[in-house]
């Protein structure tokens, strides 16, 4: 294998690094542009209209206008303000909300709170094998009372992409508005706002190359939302709280680099990502991917191999300088097994082995061979020491 | 997260393996997370003479494993017996508050082979008293 000391980041679903252009631009609203961009003198006005461009880039982006978008914290708060906002604002109407067995926890548990404590009826659809919603399942879970769905763009365990333009015109017919988490999609698929028929749009900074502790909501004309962080008037008075202005401005920065050449890097992942399922599937035997085999993210890479922990994987990757993610997490006391994969049907213990690795800008051809070069060693390793491969008999 | 020690039987862990008639055998699951452990000894004249075991689960289930067989091999079956989870977690330079039920497992399965060779050997010293 190649050079130990070489460390390889494969996990570009977790975060990025901020990239060097985006620091710039940040730079000089820490020191010298700091001024509140709601202060009246002529000195706030370079905060104001760091504020203003930002919005304007981000809502070109999204083909947008300017006032349907809301900096916030975090990709979580994006997700929280459009769930808990939209159904607060529209307690009226009804209580009713459609969402999906695999979303982020962001989503899930907001969700989940709203009909534990709040009254809310909540209806989880099925997702098929490979982690894809059906419209029509959607379309039948609809009822008069039914004020939100929430489907994610692209999931960040296995990179399926979901059929949200379908499931768009699905809600406007039935005047239900339509929330995507479109966190692992920002900065590589298209986000435009009408071709997604979405009416609300969650994106967080740090997983396109800007900072952490910045996202963005989208929020189309006329959909009702109130506001969960309460106080000034900030964003439309949809988000209270002074602008973190050199983190809007490092987000915008961010979505602009993603996006003049979003094709041409989307290729060139996909590219690498297509070199490493078909060498890891060649690779090792009983070694599955996780997703959908062509509707997935460019970057996105995720398997599952019979009778191994997934945790065990990352250490010896981690030993061998590379840097992945599993979607189990055996560390927080209590490994269950991810409730994306289960939602796929993948059996419990099949889903504790489970490995993803996300490419990201750093990453080469040269990466990729270097991850093909140990890691069938490294499953063949730990099978040798795993009672549950090859299965016994009794259980097989 | 985890000491040199630790990672060092998880990279090359002792006595794998499996024994064709041992002498005791248990098949443990952690209740807590779904990791498994099958275990095997031979036992002459009260000691352990081989144990030899598999592991499905975490870095810290399979290093907990080897410190534990290491620990038994060619101990009597007293001292054996008296091998705790603290005893091996403490072996492996301490293991983080989320990773101990992993060395908990491993005792256990110890634990429930020699049970299972007293239960095979009636006529064994233990068994009899």
């Amino acid at each position: 294998m190649s050079n130990k000391s070489r460390f390889i980041y494969l996990d570009h679903a977790a975060t990025t690094a901020v990239d060097p252009r985006v620091v710039e631009a940040m730079l000089p609203y820490f020191e010298h542009s700091y001024g509140n961009p709601s202060s009246v003198y002529r000195f706030a006005g370079q905060a104001q209209e760091a504020l203003n461009t930002s919005r304007r880039t981000v809502a070109d982006i999204l083909g947008c206008t300017p006032k349907e978008i809301v900096f916030t914290g975090c990709g979580t708060e994006s997700d929280n303000l459009a769930i808990r906002g939209v159904a607060w604002a529209s307690r009226e109407r009804g209580n009713h909300i459609i969402t999906t067995p695999i979303e982020h926890h962001a989503v899930e548990t907001t969700c989940h709170q709203l009909a534990e404590h709040w009254g809310y009826r909540l209806t989880v659809v099925p997702v098929d094998r490979h982690g894809m919603v059906d419209p029509d399942d959607i379309a039948q879970a609809i009822t008069d009372e039914t004020v939100l769905i929430s489907v994610m763009y692209a999931n960040n365990e296995v990179g399926t992409i979901e059929p949200l333009a379908e499931i768009g015109e699905i809600a406007r017919k039935r005047g239900v508005h339509l929330h995507t988490d479109a966190v692992q999609a920002g900065g590589s698929l298209d986000i435009n706002v009408d071709r997604l028929n979405v009416d609300l749009l969650s994106l967080s900074g740090h997983k396109f190359y800007a900072p952490k502790g910045v996202g963005v909501l989208y929020v189309r004309e006329g959909t009702p939302l109130l506001p969960i962080q309460t106080g000034g008037g900030q964003e439309g008075r949809r988000r209270a709280g002074t602008e973190n202005i050199p983190y809007i401005v490092g987000l915008a920065r961010a979505l602009e680099l993603a996006n003049d050449d979003r094709e041409s890097e989307a290729q060139r992942l996909a590219a690498l990502r297509d070199r490493l399922i078909a060498g890891v599937l060649g690779a090792i035997p009983d070694a599955f991917l996780t997703g959908h085999p062509t509707q997935r993210l460019p970057n996105s890479a995720s398997f599952c191999f019979q009778g191994i922990d997934g945790e065990a994987t990352l250490l010896q990757l981690d030993l061998a300088g590379i840097a992945a993610s599993s979607g189990s997490a055996c560390a927080s006391g209590e490994a269950e097994p991810s409730h994306v994969l289960t939602a796929m049907g993948i059996e419990p213990r099949l889903a504790l082995s489970s490995l993803r690795l996300t490419l990201g800008r750093e990453n080469t051809a040269q990466d990729v061979d270097d991850v093909l070069g140990v890691l069938p060693d490294i499953v063949r390793k730990l099978r040798a020491l795993s009672p549950l491969y090859p299965m016994p008999v009794s259980e097989a | 997260m985890y000491s040199e020690t630790l990672i060092d039987h998880f990279q090359n862990p002792r006595n794998v393996g499996v024994i064709a008639d041992p002498d005791g055998y248990a098949k443990i699951d952690s209740p807590v997370c779904g990791d498994l452990m099958e275990i095997y000894i031979k036992v002459e004249d009260d000691e352990i003479a081989d144990v030899k075991y598999r592991t499905f689960g975490c870095a810290a289930a399979i290093a907990s494993s080897s410190m534990a067989t290491e620990m038994i091999l060619g101990q009597p079956l007293e001292v054996a017996e008296e091998l705790t989870d603290a005893k091996v977690a403490e072996a492996l330079g301490g293991l983080p508050e989320a990773k101990v039920h992993c060395s908990v497992l491993a005792a256990s399965a110890l634990h429930a082979a020699i049970q299972d060779y007293y239960a095979k050997h009636p006529q064994s010293a233990k068994a009899e008293a």
